[in-house]
């Protein structure tokens, strides 16, 4: 067995044996649901169908009924693309990097957070299938022959490039994530007195029985599984900065965004998992596992990703003057002082002071703090990516080009839409699945639970 | 003489281990253990191989890059070289850098899928498969011990097992 300091807090509190977790883990699975559950659920299905809708009308009508136009060409569709897949990026932190560092704190929210990487990476798709303008010819993005000729894709093109890295990313992702549920979901089979349940949960185990060769390679997938999902997380969002920075538009065309857009995906990715989370613990009782110290580590990463976003918006501008190109430094400007200037300031606001906020302890401690600067974060990298791409974009080389970008209702709508659909799945989700990785949390429950840490302290005296 | 198969129940992965360790001393078979979560070190006990799935990655994983090597090459510089703004376009060499991202990208797919479906073949984890584990509760909080051994040598494993903790013994 592991020992621990003792001068580390447990990350399991109260009197729990393995038995008492499963219990903990499943009271939401076999409990009945509750009428708080029925009422987000209901928001969000409305929501969800209000974006089927307005996605319907897209197709049909063209997407001119967005507010893109000649100028401005990439607009919502983009902001929200970049900000769901940034918001994906903590799962795969969380999950893998974490379990390279070997970080036990992550047990407790990895399967949560990773599921919240698969549902943002589903609502990020919706944009880029969309953004095409004909998404029934999306095929074309495929490595697949032009039917007129033998013209192929362009794979110079950071574009296809992250066709691949998108694909991929949500590909690995959900392997991971389902592996590591195979044993849960067998946990709930053996204890399901329901036979439909029974049934269910018989088929997504895959028949797992728990035996030690199974969990040899088990620990094997787990461990090689995050050590590919580390770099390939890395490589996702460098890709997609890759979108902007290898164009020629001033403003976009600098070698900082790849770490700068990793650094700010892990930021707003924290956050929405904080969001998320203090919900998910409160409405299933889970604050024995997700304890005030797991957002108290988590806090502490959105002062280290913020700080080093807020850093990067400052390099950038000191860049942007020091280079010396009248381009550069106008499109700094424009950010700042243009007619945008208000979403420049709410991105400086959200992202650069109000993290800054953390380095209280009282206030990184504070779940009510916590839960409404996490919202405040997720609104601060949408005002990111939006600055990135529309002020830049109403201001380039040709003033004659120069207009206003103002979305449309269905612009509105279907981001609504897709907020709708990820919170659907996880509110069913975490109905149906177990939230936290409870095969986990049962290795370190005598290293880290509070129960037997005490009790090792009285052994030391 | 019949074989005999044990059933061994444990409430703690610790005692468990220990009776393992006794057990293979004295030159018994232990043939698999269940248990709620991965015991540490139990494999080196009861003689289980390490896993070679890291080395199927490693070969999938280059598979990967192969084939987005293969492909591009065929495609951009074989089949239809295209003057894209000016990029060189007519040799893989000169054209490699732009390549790197999707040789990389291909290279986990390859090796996080294949290494994945292995593992479920492997121990053929399926949907629909039958569960594994002969006693339900190895996964919520008991540990199971499968020894299979001669008749003869049934109470000396009992005695044993008993010593060391188990809570059930059964015999199949």
């Amino acid at each position: 067995m592991q020992h621990e300091s003792e001068i580390r807090e447990p990350l399991i509190l109260g009197k729990k044996s393995y038995h008492q977790i499963t219990e903990d883990i499943v009271r939401p699975i076999e409990g009945k649901a509750s009428k708080l559950w029925y009422i987000l659920l209901t928001i969000a299905v409305i929501c969800f169908s209000w974006g089927i809708g307005c996605l319907a009308y897209t197709i049909g009508t063209g997407i001119g009924v967005w507010g893109s136009n000649n100028g401005v060409d990439w607009a919502w569709d983009i902001t929200n693309f970049v900000w769901w897949i940034g918001i994906g990026h903590a799962g795969t932190l969380i999950s893998a990097v974490l379990l390279l560092f070997r970080q036990k704190w992550r047990m407790a929210i990895n399967r949560s957070a990773e599921a919240m990487t698969i549902f943002a990476v589903m609502c990020a798709a919706i944009f880029v299938t969309l953004h095409t303008g004909r998404p029934w010819l999306d095929y074309w993005l495929f490595p697949l022959p032009n039917q007129f000729g033998s013209l192929w894709v362009n794979f110079n093109s950071p574009l296809l490039w992250d066709v691949f890295a998108v694909s991929t990313y949500f590909s690995v992702s959900l392997v991971f994530w389902y592996t590591g549920l195979i044993p849960d979901f067998a946990m709930i089979r053996d204890r399901a007195v329901k036979p439909f349940a029974k049934k269910m949960y018989g088929i997504l185990s895959f028949g797992w029985g728990g035996s030690a060769r199974h969990w040899s390679r088990f620990e094997e997938v787990s461990l090689v599984l995050a050590g590919l999902s580390t770099p390939l997380v890395f490589s996702v969002h460098s890709i997609v900065s890759m979108d902007f920075a290898t164009s020629v538009v001033p403003g976009w065309h600098t070698t900082i965004f790849p770490p700068y857009f990793v650094a700010g995906a892990v930021f707003s990715g924290f956050a929405m998992v904080l969001t998320l989370l203090l919900i998910v613990r409160k409405i299933y009782h889970l604050e024995n596992y997700i304890t005030k110290k797991h957002v108290e580590y988590m806090n502490i990463i959105i002062i280290v990703t913020g700080s080093i976003v807020g850093v990067a918006y400052l390099t950038e501008l000191f860049i942007s003057w020091y280079s010396g190109v009248e381009y550069e430094q106008y499109a700094f400007l424009n950010r700042a002082t243009g007619p945008y200037w208000w979403a420049y300031a709410a991105m400086m606001t959200c992202n650069v002071i109000s993290p800054q906020l953390f380095w209280f302890k009282k206030l990184r401690t504070s779940l009510m703090f916590t839960f409404i600067l996490s919202i405040v974060v997720n609104i601060g990298m949408w005002f990111e990516r939006f600055v990135i791409i529309v002020p830049t974009l109403c201001r380039t080389f040709l003033p004659s080009t120069w207009n206003m970008y103002h979305p449309t209702f269905v612009d509105i709508g279907i981001f609504t839409g897709t907020i709708g659909m990820f919170f659907t799945f996880f509110l069913l989700f975490t109905r149906y699945f177990p939230v936290i990785a409870q095969s986990e949390l049962k290795t370190i429950v005598k290293s880290s639970g509070q129960e037997y840490k005490e009790k090792a302290k009285h052994h030391a005296h | 003489m019949s074989k005999v198969v044990i059933h061994a129940i444990y409430d703690d992965e610790e005692p468990l281990l220990e009776s393992a360790k006794q057990l293979r001393s004295q030159g018994f078979n232990i043939k698999d253990v269940f248990s709620p979560f991965p015991i540490h070190g139990i494999d080196g006990v009861i003689g289980v191989p390490r896993t070679r799935l890291a080395i199927c990655a490693f070969l999938y994983g280059i598979t990967g890059t192969s084939l987005a090597t293969l492909m591009m090459w065929y495609m951009m510089v074989h089949d239809w070289p295209t003057n894209i703004g000016g990029k060189p376009s007519f040799a893989y060499y000169m054209n490699v850098p732009a390549f790197i991202p999707i040789s990389f990208e291909s290279t986990v797919l390859c090796a996080a899928h294949g290494m994945a479906i292995t593992f479920f073949l492997r121990s053929w984890l399926i949907p629909g498969a039958k569960a594994k584990n002969p006693d339900p509760r190895t996964t919520d909080d008991k540990f199971m011990m499968v020894i299979e051994t001669e008749e003869g040598s049934k109470s000396n494993i009992e005695s044993i097992l008993k010593n060391g903790g188990a809570s059930e013994v059964h015999y199949k």
